[in-house]
């Protein structure tokens, strides 16, 4: 068995004007089935073969580079998707929304250390809300495909929510201009899939 | 001691097709530029205030570090393309290419290749320790051969930034074209003046 690039739940243009159909494109059709591929040919005949990406992801600390980078590219990309709408942007609603305002003192101071820790990860890497095994949030970021899940993570969780802040991402529309983009993100974060995500 | 982003000595639409004017815009106009503002707004007042770069890279970390290793980085990367370059090194460099990796295309391939799987953002570097033996090694982000008391011979960058607005993913078509526009020259005089 082996894993497939997941379809995109929209069409490649549908998060324009915020994300532009040649980006979204080549980040789905070139980096995250590059992952894919790597991936499926990294765990081919290991014990590995068969094992769901959570599992795989719960014990990169004993696994190949090649394991932890693909398995974390092909898990990121495939939660990245989903977290974006073009019905998304605003706020969080429910639980979530009362989650977020207890922890960050509401919606703004949220958004502002959220767009700081993507701003700063220095090189490649994500951003990430992770709900922690107490059920509290937390902001943190991670280099290259690295994420939450990983059994070896700084910050181990749930991610809630996830941005993507390789150059690929947002090279093609903003060029140097990070901030830009991770404003734009909060055009269309996908709040409702990001409430499910808290509450499972 | 201001740092200063370095004049490049050629126009930036002078690698063209290989290397756009635009991504020399970008990559030399804002990253490299704000690099070079960057580190001079985070070193003053401090200790590094008055220090030389690769004073800094060796004895620095965070910020200042990242800063100051990517001016070098770049610097060291910018100034050794020119328009119609590539081909080979002669005499020393050369030789000393032969004697390591088998042949010049040896050296070439596994150059490449390195450039090709570094995952993520950094550098690959030709180096020399501190007996002129000559090695390949990647570097991530920031990071820089000199803390590792090796001597960097050439480089090439592989952030994204570096090429995708010409060739996107397709990483290994950049790294081709960037042999196209080695200067030689000056990396032998690099390697000679060790
Ligand atoms: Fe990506
Ligand atoms: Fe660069």
């Amino acid at each position: 068995m082996s894993f497939e690039l997941p379809k995109l739940p929209y069409a490649y243009d549908a998060l324009e004007p915020h994300i532009d159909a040649r980006t979204m494109e080549i980040h789905h059709s070139k980096h995250h089935a590059g992952y894919t591929n790597n991936l499926n040919a990294a765990i081919a005949g290991t014990d590995l073969d068969g094992k769901c990406i959570g599992e795989i992801l719960a014990s990169v600390s004993r696994q190949s580079a090649a394991i932890r980078n693909n398995g974390g590219g092909y898990y990121n990309h495939d939660l990245f998707w989903k977290l974006m709408s073009p019905n998304g942007g605003g706020e969080p609603t429910g639980e979530l929304q009362k989650a977020i305002n207890d922890t960050f003192g509401g919606f703004e101071q949220f958004k502002d250390k959220f767009s700081k820790a993507a701003a700063t990860r220095f090189g490649s890497g994500w951003a990430w809300l992770v709900k922690l095994s107490d059920g509290s949030l937390k902001i943190c970021s991670t280099p290259n495909q690295d994420n939450p899940l990983m059994d070896d993570a700084e910050v181990k969780g749930t991610p809630i929510l996830g941005l993507d802040v390789w150059e690929h991402a947002y090279y093609l529309k903003f060029q140097n201009r990070r901030p830009d983009y991770i404003s734009e993100f909060f055009e269309v974060i996908n709040w409702e899939e990001a409430l499910k995500r808290f509450q499972d | 001691m201001k740092h200063e982003l370095p004049k490049l000595p050629y126009a930036l639409n002078a690698l063209e097709p290989l290397i756009s004017q635009r991504t020399l815009e970008f990559h030399y106009g804002k990253h490299h530029q704000a690099y070079v503002n960057n580190l001079n707004n985070l070193i003053e007042g401090t200790s590094f205030e008055n220090a030389d770069l690769v004073d800094i890279i060796l004895k620095s970390d965070g910020g200042i570090f990242n800063n100051a290793a990517q001016v070098f980085n770049h610097t060291f990367y910018f100034m050794a393309l020119k328009p119609r370059g590539g081909g080979k090194p002669r005499n020393k460099l050369y030789d000393a290419l032969v004697y390591t990796f088998g042949t010049f295309e040896k050296f070439k391939e596994e150059f490449s290749k390195a450039g090709a799987t570094l995952f993520g953002s950094g550098w690959v570097w030709l180096v020399a320790d501190a007996n002129n033996k000559l090695s390949i090694v990647k570097t991530s982000n920031a990071a820089n051969p000199l803390c590792d008391n090796l001597t960097p011979i050439m480089t090439l960058d592989v952030w994204e930034h570096a090429y995708y607005l010409d060739t996107q993913n397709a990483r290994p078509k950049y790294i081709e074209n960037f042999w196209e526009l080695i200067d030689w020259e000056l990396i032998e005089t690099r390697f000679e003046n060790l």
